[in-house]
C-alpha cells in the first residue's frame, strides 16, 4: 500500500517539453510547413541577392525593354534594368518594412492593450476610443494621409504602416488581458504578494503572446501590400529603390507591350503575401486548442 | 455581536461584519442597477494553530469570504483584524508585504498554476518578491518544498501540464508554504481531486500545521471532509454565518435548521441506519434580493413571524456556540 501511494506521487504525466510539442504539430501542418518555406527562401534571397545577380539594381543600360532571357531572366525595363535583380533586391524592401512596421505595432498595440485591459477604469476607456478612430479610418487612407504629412520615403510609408496596425494589436491584447486576468494563477500572484508590473511581464503577457504571434504573422502579408500600396502611389520608396509598388506604377504604360515588367515584381508580391497567409493560418491552427488531439 | 468571552488566546484573524458586495450593471449605459450580497455581516475568530472550517452551498460566499480576507477582493465594510492590525487600513503596498503572513490555497489545482512556469519558478517567485535569501538559499530552499509536499526534485525542472491534479495541488500548497506564512486560507483545496488523492492531500496539509504550527482557514462544500480536518466549523447560508462552534458539537447538536438539515444530507455509508431526512423547500433566494429578516425563513420547517421582520443576530449560546436563529434565545 505503502509503495503504491510513492508510485501514484511520483508519476509524471511524460509529455516533452512545450517548444518540442510545438514543432512535432508545426512540422504535421502542410500549410504552415509551405508557408515557412515560402518565407524562409524569399529571406535567403534577399540576403545573398548581390550573390544572385552581375548586375546594380539602378544601373542603366541600352537593352531596354528586353522580354526575359538568358541574360536578363526577367527581362529588362523602359531604362534597361534587369528586372530579376530589381525583383530580389526589392524583397530586402519588403521584408525590411514588414518586419519593422509589425515589430512597431506588437510593441506599441501590446502596451496600449495591456493597460487598458489590466487597469480598465478611463484609461481603458481613452485607449480604446484611440482605436476606435483608428479603426473607423479605412488603413490605406489613413496611411496616405500620414504619409503626406511626414513626407514620402520608405521609413515614413514603414512609420504610417505601424500606425495603421497598432489598433489591431491593442484590441487583441486588450481582450487576451481580459480574460488572463481572471484567472486563478494571476490571483495567486497577487495573493503571493507580487507587484502590478510582474503579474504583468511575467503572469499575464506570457500567456497573451499566441494570438499576437498568430495576427503579427497574418499582418505582416497586410503590411507588404499597404508598402507596395503606397509605394504604387508614389508615397513609399522613391526611384531608383527597387520597391515592387513603385515598380508596378512604373510598368504601368508599358502593359501591354512589355508585361514581364509588370508580372514579375506582381508575381514577388503574391508570393510573399501568399507564404505569410499560410504560416499565419497554420500557426492559428496550431495554437487553437480545438484542433489538439 | 463580538461577544469574544471565551476562555481562548487571542486570535490570530479577527473578523467583524465583514461585507462585501458585487454591482450589478445593466441598460445601456451600464450602470450599477443593484448589487449581490455576497458576503454579508460575517463575524468569526480564528485562534493560532487551529483550523476553522467553512461550508455551505455553492454560491453561499464562502469563497468570497476567504478571498476578502486576503484583500484579493476589496472588502465592502467591515474589519479584518490579523495579529492586532487592522488589514483594511494598510496601503497597497503595506498589504503587499504582509501577504507573506497571508497565504492561499486554490481550488483548481489546473487553472492556478502559470502553464508558462517551471515548478522551480513557481516556488522561488514569492521568496523573490519578499525578498528572502540569496539565489543558492532560495533554490535550496525550493527543493526543500518540494521534498516537504511529497514531490521529487528532478519535478522542479518541469512545467505544470505535466503533472496530476494531486501533484499540481501539492505544487500549490507549496507556493503557499514558500514565504512561512501564519494563516493559510484554504478555498476548495480537494473538491477538484479524486477521492483516492482527497485524503493524501488532506493528510498532507495536516502534518504541514503541526510541522510548522500552521492555521488554516478551510473553505469546502464537502462536509466530511470539513469534519476531518477542522477544530471548529463555520456554517454560511446566502452570505451569512448562520452557525459556528466546535466540530463535535456542529456534528452532534446543531442548532440551526439550516446545519441540521445540511447534516441530514450527508450519506452514511451504512443501510441499515434509518434516519429522518430534512428535506428543504424550494431554492436558495438570490443574494441580490435576499430575504428581509432571516435569511432563511421562507424555507426554514420552524418559521416564525419575527423571522420573516428581524434579522436574528449570531450570537454565543454557551461554550463559544455561535448560531443566528430567533428559535434559540
Amino acid at each position: 500500500m505503502q509503495t503504491q501511494t510513492v508510485d501514484i506521487r511520483n508519476k509524471v504525466v511524460e509529455e516533452d517539453k512545450p517548444w518540442k510539442d510545438f514543432m512535432r504539430s508545426f512540422l504535421r501542418h502542410r500549410s504552415a510547413v509551405i508557408g515557412s518555406v515560402i518565407i524562409l527562401f524569399l529571406i535567403l534571397i534577399a540576403i545573398i541577392a548581390p550573390v544572385l545577380t552581375p548586375f546594380e539594381y539602378s544601373a542603366k543600360s541600352n537593352d531596354l525593354m528586353q522580354s526575359p532571357s538568358a541574360n536578363h531572366w526577367f527581362g529588362t525595363d523602359e531604362m534597361g534594368r534587369d528586372i530579376f535583380t530589381r525583383v530580389i533586391y526589392g524583397a530586402r524592401i519588403s521584408l525590411w518594412v514588414g518586419f519593422f512596421a509589425v515589430i512597431g505595432s506588437i510593441v506599441l498595440g501590446s502596451l496600449l492593450g495591456l493597460i487598458a485591459g489590466f487597469f480598465g477604469g478611463w484609461r481603458d476607456a481613452v485607449i480604446s476610443r484611440i482605436f476606435d478612430i483608428l479603426l473607423a479610418f479605412p488603413g490605406i487612407l489613413l496611411a496616405i494621409a500620414m504619409v503626406t504629412i511626414l513626407g514620402p520615403g520608405i521609413n515614413n510609408a514603414m512609420i504610417a504602416i505601424a500606425i495603421i496596425n497598432i489598433p489591431t494589436f491593442g484590441r487583441l491584447m486588450r481582450s487576451s488581458v481580459l480574460r488572463i486576468k481572471e484567472e486563478d494563477y494571476v490571483l495567486a500572484a497577487k495573493a503571493m504578494g507580487m507587484k502590478n508590473g510582474r503579474i504583468l511581464f511575467h503572469h499575464i503577457l506570457p500567456n497573451c503572446w499566441t494570438p499576437i504571434m498568430v495576427q503579427g504573422t497574418l499582418s505582416f502579408a497586410t503590411a507588404v501590400i499597404e508598402a507596395a500600396a503606397l509605394g504604387f502611389l508614389g508615397l513609399g520608396a522613391q526611384p531608383p529603390e527597387p520597391e515592387w509598388g513603385t515598380m508596378l506604377a512604373d510598368s504601368r504604360p508599358f502593359i501591354q507591350t512589355a508585361p514581364w515588367t509588370m508580372i514579375f515584381p506582381g508575381l514577388a508580391i503574391v508570393l510573399t503575401v501568399l507564404g505569410f497567409n499560410l504560416l499565419g493560418d497554420g500557426l492559428r491552427d496550431i495554437f487553437d486548442p480545438r484542433m489538439k488531439q | 455581536m463580538g461577544k469574544e468571552m471565551q476562555t481562548q488566546p487571542s486570535p490570530l484573524l479577527k473578523v467583524q461584519e465583514l461585507v462585501k458586495t458585487f454591482p450589478i450593471h445593466g441598460g445601456i449605459f451600464s450602470r450599477k442597477v443593484g448589487e449581490v450580497r455576497a458576503v454579508d455581516q460575517v463575524s468569526f475568530d480564528v485562534f493560532p494553530g487551529e483550523t476553522l472550517g467553512l461550508v455551505g452551498e455553492s454560491g453561499c460566499g464562502k469563497s468570497t469570504t476567504g478571498r476578502s480576507i486576503l484583500r484579493l477582493y476589496e472588502p465592502t465594510s467591515g474589519e479584518i483584524e490579523f495579529e492586532g492590525k487592522s488589514l483594511l487600513k494598510l496601503s497597497q503596498e503595506e498589504m503587499r508585504r504582509t501577504r507573506r503572513d497571508l497565504q492561499m490555497v486554490f481550488q483548481d489545482p489546473f487553472a492556478s498554476l502559470n502553464p508558462r512556469q517551471k515548478i522551480a519558478d513557481i516556488l522561488e517567485e514569492p521568496l523573490i518578491v519578499h525578498g528572502i535569501g540569496n539565489a543558492k538559499e532560495r533554490k535550496e530552499q525550493v527543493l526543500e518544498l518540494l521534498r516537504v509536499v511529497g514531490l521529487d526534485k528532478h519535478h522542479a525542472s518541469r512545467y505544470p501540464h505535466q503533472f496530476s491534479g494531486g501533484q499540481r495541488q501539492r505544487i500549490g500548497i507549496a507556493r503557499a508554504l514558500s514565504v512561512k506564512p501564519k494563516l493559510i486560507v484554504a478555498d476548495e483545496p480537494v473538491s477538484a481531486l479524486d477521492v483516492s488523492i482527497q485524503s493524501q492531500v488532506l493528510n498532507l496539509m495536516e502534518d504541514l500545521q503541526e510541522q510548522f504550527g500552521l492555521t488554516y482557514i478551510f473553505i469546502a462544500h464537502d462536509l466530511s471532509v470539513v469534519k476531518h480536518i477542522s477544530d471548529r466549523v463555520g456554517v454560511m447560508y446566502l452570505g451569512r454565518m448562520v452557525e459556528l462552534t466546535h466540530r463535535d458539537e456542529l456534528y452532534q447538536n446543531p442548532l440551526h435548521p439550516y446545519t441540521q438539515a445540511l447534516l441530514s444530507a450527508v450519506p452514511i455509508p451504512n443501510p441499515e441506519v434509518n434516519r429522518e431526512r430534512i428535506l428543504l423547500q424550494g431554492d436558495v433566494p438570490s443574494p441580490a434580493d435576499p430575504p428581509k429578516g432571516c435569511a432563511f425563513h421562507p424555507r426554514c420547517p420552524y418559521v416564525m413571524d419575527v423571522c420573516k421582520k428581524e434579522r436574528p443576530e449570531f450570537v454565543d449560546k454557551g461554550n463559544g456556540h455561535f448560531v443566528a436563529c430567533h428559535l434559540i434565545s
